[in-house]
């Protein structure tokens, strides 16, 4: 069974005050995610990608089309205790703590009444705010309310996990243990679905990602087939003072640029060695030699690209994609 | 059926069950307390205290009031209760929020004093309030009007009533009837054209449908009170003539008296009784008329019947 | 009652009392003791009708206020802070939602009008040093004043659901002032005929009747309040309410979280 079944959602919001006119804020939109995947939903700011969430979270409606979630229609309240929802740039009660504020979600959750407590504070410790579980919420810092919202979003143990912008917020140390916590939810079998703009987020956690741009679905792969090692390249950087780049280098279909007195050259991994022996040969002085691993951002931009073409071929792959799921 | 189509459903319903039943408790509400607004002034009859509560908007509480009273006056008599209590508190607390309302004296003038069902029986509190008016009015000359107006019906105190009629007419702005109802209340106080003079003035010095109608009944009033004694003089002047009392109106035709038999202003033919007195056929239906009656009887007042009053209010 | 009504019930009074809502009562509570003890000392005989008028007004006023300004709040707060989202992306629907609030609002207020009724009844007993049997009738009339805030607070959730918090507010307290005359409104519509009186009667009678419910100079001056006007104001002010939260209920139901 699919964990989310998205089914040409589409919305558009009237916008104006004397001639209202439709705005497209969703394409119709298809998308399947299977149970225990974690896909990342990629895109610039205002893309489409929380207009999708508030959508499957019934927060907004749909001007056309349905999704399923777990097998069930999005707006049966019997599927919203197997759902975890943390908003973009989250904002609680601050006139609560931390405690109370999860007991009140957990309340509401359905979570019963023996162990709810237990449970609270577990997802205290598990988002590493036990010791400032007491204080009410309005003296935490940003980074602290994300925690609260991850905590709350896990709190009901939900089979199935949106997530807006996880990391947005974070310094690098709870980005770490956003990543950490998304792995310990695919070790536990639950589906993620995360939207994020930062690519390294996505390529670290995601079995698959979606690009979206201008309300509409540009593209779905799987990461892996993305970053796999046919596509990749390395990237050499050396010492040239005469600024001249060897022919051998050349040959073996690098493309070069010169700045100032280095050369920076680009070429399949499969060249790799024979372009160092082509630098011993010349005597060059190696600077860096680092793997080129930029191909979902590659992939990223390509998608974003207004070229008809992309756009036509994104689609056949969305299509191809939910179609095979 | 959707989850939220139910809801809208059950919301719908609900909302239209609990608007009929809200409308249905307001009636019986009302029903139960019905002056409820005018009691108010049973409380409130210090203007200190309302000026001060009405933080300065003491005009449009005067309004209020002044619509509480109207309606007042009209609830009652509709419901022929005859109480009319709350009249003269609710016209105080009125003129006393707003001195210039003119039509509230005017209101006070004709049913303060009249004693119930016509009026609340109150000369006094009318005189007060007249008085009142003048003091915080003195170049109104219908106040003046209103004052001898209320001395000449309702006490019968001719030189006051002469008294407040010249101040009246010595105004810049007055009316042209004035200076005569001043002149008349001293040479012919008491007589029918005097009083005709005094309910047309009042008949015509206001837009209020209720003094109208009161001075047209008054009006009538005048006219039988006036025919019923001319005919007595006739009937006087039969016995002088012949020595004896006529048994019949024929009688009198015959003798040359009066042509045809004369009737009242509804139409009915005036009874002469054996005594040579004149009276009506039904006195019931014309009101304050003080000639015509069986002796002994008190002039009759308006009915409980409210029909006169509604149409009144809807001119 | 469904545990997800009380919960959310609870969380608004929580709020209220930590927001620090209930320090207006030491602002009644100076008022009222200002006013016995300086009523005390300069009027005789009329000490009780002072305090009576004076308290319960204040009881009527303060909570009238509160009711708006908690009360338009109550939703729209919740949209531009996002805590909503959170809220209704759980196994809550939209009605519980919006029936929780009004119960959480009008639980703040009963727990407020108990503190401020021991008030008044305590600056009776100053005055009067002793209890009267006329003073149940003060009993009664904050119950209705109660009622008048049941019915303040399913107004302010009304327009709080479509409406920003300053509109919201403007049109609670424009009914509530219309209300308060609603008496005088409905003897205007019996004396006017035609098209008219037929729009000033359905006025009179759509506007919330906060007239029949405010008998406190009834009771100032002793007058008992008859039963059937208790049972027949409860039931008005109950249906009423009901009608207004299942009002914002539907518009609530339709709104698009943006």
């Amino acid at each position: 069974m699919a964990a989310i079944e998205i089914l040409d959602l589409e919305k558009s919001y009237l916008v104006g005050f004397w001639r209202k006119r439709p705005r497209l804020a969703l394409r119709p939109l298809r998308l399947t995610i299977e149970e225990g995947e974690v896909f990342g939903f990629l895109g610039p700011n205002g893309a489409g990608k929380t207009t999708t969430l508030k959508l499957l979270m019934g927060l907004v409606f749909p001007t056309a089309g349905t999704a399923r979630l777990l097998g069930c229609a999005m707006d049966d309240p019997r599927v919203k205790s197997q759902i975890g929802f943390l908003p973009e740039q989250p904002y609680f009660y601050d006139h609560l703590s931390a405690r109370e504020l999860l007991n009140y979600y957990a309340q509401l959750s359905g979570v019963p009444a023996k162990g709810r407590s237990a449970r609270v504070e577990q997802m205290l410790a598990r988002v590493g705010l036990s010791d400032s579980a007491g204080m009410q919420l309005r003296k935490f810092s940003k980074g602290m309310l994300q925690r609260v919202g991850l905590a709350q979003a896990i709190l009901h143990d939900p089979k199935l996990v949106f997530l807006d912008e996880p990391m947005s917020g974070l310094d690098p140390m709870g980005r770490r243990e956003v990543r950490d916590l998304i792995q310990q939810l695919r070790s536990e079998g639950k589906t993620v679905f995360f939207s994020t703009h930062i690519l390294s987020d996505a390529e670290a956690l995601c079995d698959r990602v979606g690009v979206i741009h201008q309300g509409e679905l540009r593209g779905v792969g799987a990461v892996a087939e993305l970053t796999s090692g046919k596509q990749g390249k390395v990237e050499i950087v050396f010492y040239a003072p005469e600024q001249k780049v060897p022919l051998a280098l050349t040959g073996l279909g690098a493309e070069a640029r010169i700045s100032g007195d280095m050369v920076n050259a680009v070429l399949p991994e499969a060249q790799q060695e024979a372009a160092l022996d082509v630098l011993r040969r010349e005597r060059i002085k190696l600077i860096s030699l680092t793997p080129v691993r930029s191909s979902l951002e590659e992939y990223y931009i390509q998608k974003l690209r207004p070229s008809p073409d992309a756009t036509e071929a994104g689609r056949e792959e969305a299509d191809r994609k939910g179609a095979g799921a | 059926m959707s989850a939220t189509r139910r809801v809208n459903l059950v919301a719908i319903a609900v909302l239209l069950c609990s608007m009929a039943g809200a409308m249905a408790s307001l009636f019986v509400i009302d029903h139960q307390r019905s002056n409820s607004a005018a009691q108010e002034a049973l409380y409130l009859r210090s203007s200190k205290v309302l000026r001060r509560l009405s933080l300065g908007y003491t005009g449009l509480l005067a309004d209020i009031y002044w619509t509480r009273a109207v309606q007042y006056f009209g609830e009652q008599h509709h419901s022929g209760s005859g109480d009319f209590r709350l009249l003269a508190p609710l016209l105080e607390v009125t003129t006393e929020l707003d001195p210039k309302l003119l039509p509230a004296y005017q209101f006070g003038a004709n049913f303060l004093a009249p004693k119930p069902p016509s009026g609340a029986g109150l000369p006094g509190a009318a005189l007060a309030l007249m008085q009142y008016g003048i003091e915080h009015n003195p170049d109104q000359w219908r106040l003046y009007y209103n004052l001898g107006f209320l001395y000449y019906t309702e006490l019968k105190d001719y030189a006051k009533a002469a008294d407040a009629f010249k101040r009246g007419a010595a105004l810049p702005v007055t009316n042209e009837f004035m200076p005569i109802l001043a002149a008349r209340m001293a040479q012919h106080a008491g007589e029918f054209d005097t009083a005709r003079m005094l309910w047309v003035t009042t008949y015509q010095s206001t837009k209020e449908a209720r003094i109208r109608q009161n001075a047209v009944e008054h009006l009538l009033a005048l006219q039988v009170d006036e025919e019923v004694t001319q005919l007595e003089r006739v009937v006087e002047k039969y016995r002088d003539q012949s020595g004896r009392l006529p048994t019949s109106m024929s009688d009198l035709e015959r003798a040359g008296f009066i042509r045809g038999t004369p009737t009242d202003p509804k139409g009915y033919r005036y009874h002469l009784m054996a005594d040579g007195r004149i009276e009506v056929q039904h006195p019931e239906q014309i009101y304050f008329i003080t000639k015509g009656l069986p002796p002994g009887a008190e002039p009759p007042q308006p009915p409980r019947e409210p029909q006169a009053a509604a149409k009144a209010d809807s001119k | 009652m469904n545990s997800r009504i009380v919960c959310i019930a609870f969380n608004t009074f929580r709020e209220a009392v930590r927001d620090r809502v209930l320090y207006n009562l030491i602002a009644f509570a100076v008022l009222l003791s200002g006013a016995s003890i300086l009523v005390g000392e300069i009027s005789i005989d009329i000490e009780r009708l002072v305090v009576v008028n004076l308290g319960l007004t204040a009881v009527s006023l303060f909570g009238v206020v509160i009711a708006i300004f908690i009360g338009i709040g109550l939703v729209s707060k919740e949209i531009e802070r996002r805590t909503l989202y959170t809220v209704l992306s759980r196994p809550v629907r939209r009605w519980e939602f919006v029936v929780g609030k009004f119960f959480g609002l009008t639980g703040t207020l009963v727990v407020n009008t108990f503190f401020m009724a021991l008030g008044v009844f305590l600056a009776l007993l100053y005055v009067a040093h002793k209890f009267e049997k006329m003073d149940v009738w003060v009993l009664a009339a904050l119950y209705f004043i109660v009622l008048q805030f049941l019915i303040v607070c399913a107004l302010a959730l009304f327009f709080s659901s479509f409406s920003t918090p300053l509109m919201s507010a403007v049109f609670t307290f424009a009914l509530f002032v219309i209300g308060s005359l609603a008496d005088d409104l409905r003897g205007f519509a019996r004396i006017t005929h035609g098209a008219g009186g037929w729009l000033a009667t359905a006025i009179a009678y759509l506007v919330p009747n906060f007239s029949a419910l405010n008998v406190i100079n009834l009771v100032a001056h002793g007058g008992p309040v008859p039963g059937s006007l208790i049972l027949y104001n409860t039931l008005y002010a109950l249906l009423y309410s009901a009608m207004a939260v299942s009002g914002a209920v539907l518009i609530f139901q339709r709104r698009n979280l943006k």
